[in-house]
């Protein structure tokens, strides 16, 4: 089965490799798309739901330039693993938890996917490690032009691309950035950082895991307008403010190492400790002190352990994750003794930190 | 420190970036976990029934008015503008034209804008007038099918395979 493939690796966005990736975990683009001779997603009935999925699935399959995507039916998965699907970015948790036909199309490497009859009837992503808007939309334009030589999308001269809804409508597209920014959290300076960045149209939100615990200091940036602006200047509206918010976070970092170098050291050797030791340990507990340690070693503070392997813990510590990596069904209580021996085993102390493949 | 939303104490403090307003929320677990389900569940962050609850109500529309535009249904899918109102998604391609004036205000007060400037379709843009029509056939074609009247199901089927017969192939 292809998802127990996906659990032993990891999706390229998570190499921590591109640009910034101190700071920047990814780059992501979607767009809604909608074809033109079936109704919006909330007036199809489940013939129309099926067909849009076949009709999609062979148009791309057979005759487009796209056989390095593999269909997976979302609608015929068992609810641990269409959350592991969630865990990795690769659909949303509506379509994870919606009715009826549908699907995510994604490529070896999970670059790309291709949801299928969400809340459009496609909805197209590309995934990127570190800074990298422009590879990002040079990756996704192409696809979409390889899916629209095969399938003709609601479109109006005046409009744009139609979408369900109306706040994407235009170029139905959401540009968004990951950041982490613990030094900011630490200073207590992220509601400043927000507030400018609100005063250009854009969107900031936590990330959330498990629970309603913040991710671990991940924050995700986007354009909140898709009408009226041209697809550069989106990328540009979000991509000018990436390096402010990175100088920002590097400067929270300069003053933690500075005049607070102590206090820093503990929390992070702290941190580290307890998710080598720990017996249990909660998923939001997880996410924090791995938060820590990622800083720590971008600040060089942890000499043993690499930036790729903490990103790839930050999943894989996530319930449905640890439960395919264990091939068993666990409960909380069950998944917290797991999640410490899994990071046990993967956070050895005698400096043996080879996590796992790549 | 007490939940905005009950009183009780508040733990959870967030800090959330919508539409204009920064966002900073002192919640109860209770209203938090509320809160951050419903907010996370749609990366779309404005919430559109808001936002058509701000732009309808303070217009100079009179009761009358905005029951006759809720009354008003699009003739392809059948979506009435109440239930768009409630529900914030669109049925069909079409009600960007059938409802093109009732929703202009919505767009500009969204986007600040009601013209697309970016990518168009490679093929140029096609008529899809007939593609519209595909929509409102099948529509019709369930309709009579329920109703087991199959005379007319085989001459709406016929129209449905000529107009996908000639429809754009595929490359
Ligand atoms: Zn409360
Ligand atoms: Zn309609």
């Amino acid at each position: 089965m292809i998802l127990d493939d996906m659990a032993g690796r990891c999706g390229e966005w998570l190499k921590g490799c591109g640009p910034e990736s101190d700071i920047v975990m990814s780059s992501r683009i979607r767009l809604a798309r909608n074809l033109a001779d079936y109704p919006f997603i909330r007036r199809c009935t489940d013939i129309d739901r099926a067909n849009i999925e076949s009709t999609v699935r062979e148009r791309l399959t057979n005759k487009a330039k796209l056989k390095d995507l593999t269909f997976i039916d979302v609608a015929d998965l068992q609810t641990l693993d269409r959350q592991f699907l969630v865990e990795r970015q690769l659909i949303s948790r509506e379509h994870a938890n919606s009715d009826g036909a549908r699907a995510v199309a994604i490529d070896q490497q999970e670059r790309l996917s291709l949801m299928v009859n969400e809340e459009d009837h496609l909805r197209i992503q590309v995934m990127k490690s570190g800074l990298d808007l422009v590879g990002a939309w040079d990756q996704i334009n192409d696809l979409d032009d390889r899916i629209e030589s095969q399938l003709t999308y609601a479109f109006h001269p005046k409009l744009g691309y139609l979408t369900a809804c109306p706040t994407n409508v235009g170029t139905g597209m959401r540009v968004s950035v990951l950041v982490h920014l613990p030094a900011l959290v630490i200073t207590q300076q992220i509601e400043k950082v927000f507030r400018s960045l609100q005063k250009i149209n854009l969107v900031v939100r936590g990330l959330y895991g498990e629970g309603t615990q913040a991710m671990g200091d991940f924050y995700q940036v986007s354009n909140q307008i898709t009408l009226g602006k041209s697809e550069n200047d989106l990328i540009d509206q979000v991509g000018d403010v990436i390096p402010v918010v990175i100088d920002y976070e590097r400067k929270a970092r300069d003053f933690l190492i500075n005049e607070k170098q102590n206090d820093l050291f503990e929390q992070v050797s702290r941190a580290y400790g307890t998710l080598q030791n720990a017996q249990q340990i909660s998923s939001e507990e997880t996410m924090f002190l791995l938060s820590r340690v990622r800083m720590g070693i971008n600040l060089g503070l942890i000499g043993d352990l690499e930036i790729p392997e903490v990103n790839q813990l930050f999943i894989r510590t996530q319930p449905a994750h640890l439960q395919k990596l264990r091939h068993s069904e666990l409960d909380t209580d069950q998944r917290n003794v797991e999640r410490a021996n899994y990071l046990h085993s993967q956070l050895k102390l005698d400096g043996g930190s080879e996590a796992s493949n790549n | 420190m007490k939940c905005q939303k009950c009183q009780k104490q508040a733990t959870f403090h967030i800090t959330d970036l919508t539409g204009d307003d920064l966002l900073a929320l002192h919640l109860c677990p209770d209203c938090a976990k509320g809160y951050l389900e419903t907010g996370e569940s749609s990366e779309d962050a404005p919430v559109i029934s808001d936002v058509m609850s701000k732009q309808l109500k303070p217009l100079e529309q009179t009761a009358d008015d905005l029951r006759e535009l809720d009354a008003k249904e699009c003739p392809i899918c059948g979506i009435s503008f109440y239930e768009f109102r409630q529900g914030g998604r669109l049925g069909c391609p079409h009600d960007y034209v059938f409802f093109g004036e009732d929703l202009d205000p919505l767009l500009i007060n969204v986007h600040g804008d009601n013209q697309h400037v970016g990518k168009q379709p490679k093929r140029g843009i096609t008529d899809t007038e007939s593609q519209t029509e595909l929509i409102r056939l099948r529509r019709q074609m369930k309709e009579v099918v329920e109703q087991e009247d199959y005379e007319q199901a085989s001459q709406i089927r016929d129209q449905i395979r000529q107009i996908e017969g000639e429809g754009p192939a595929s490359e």
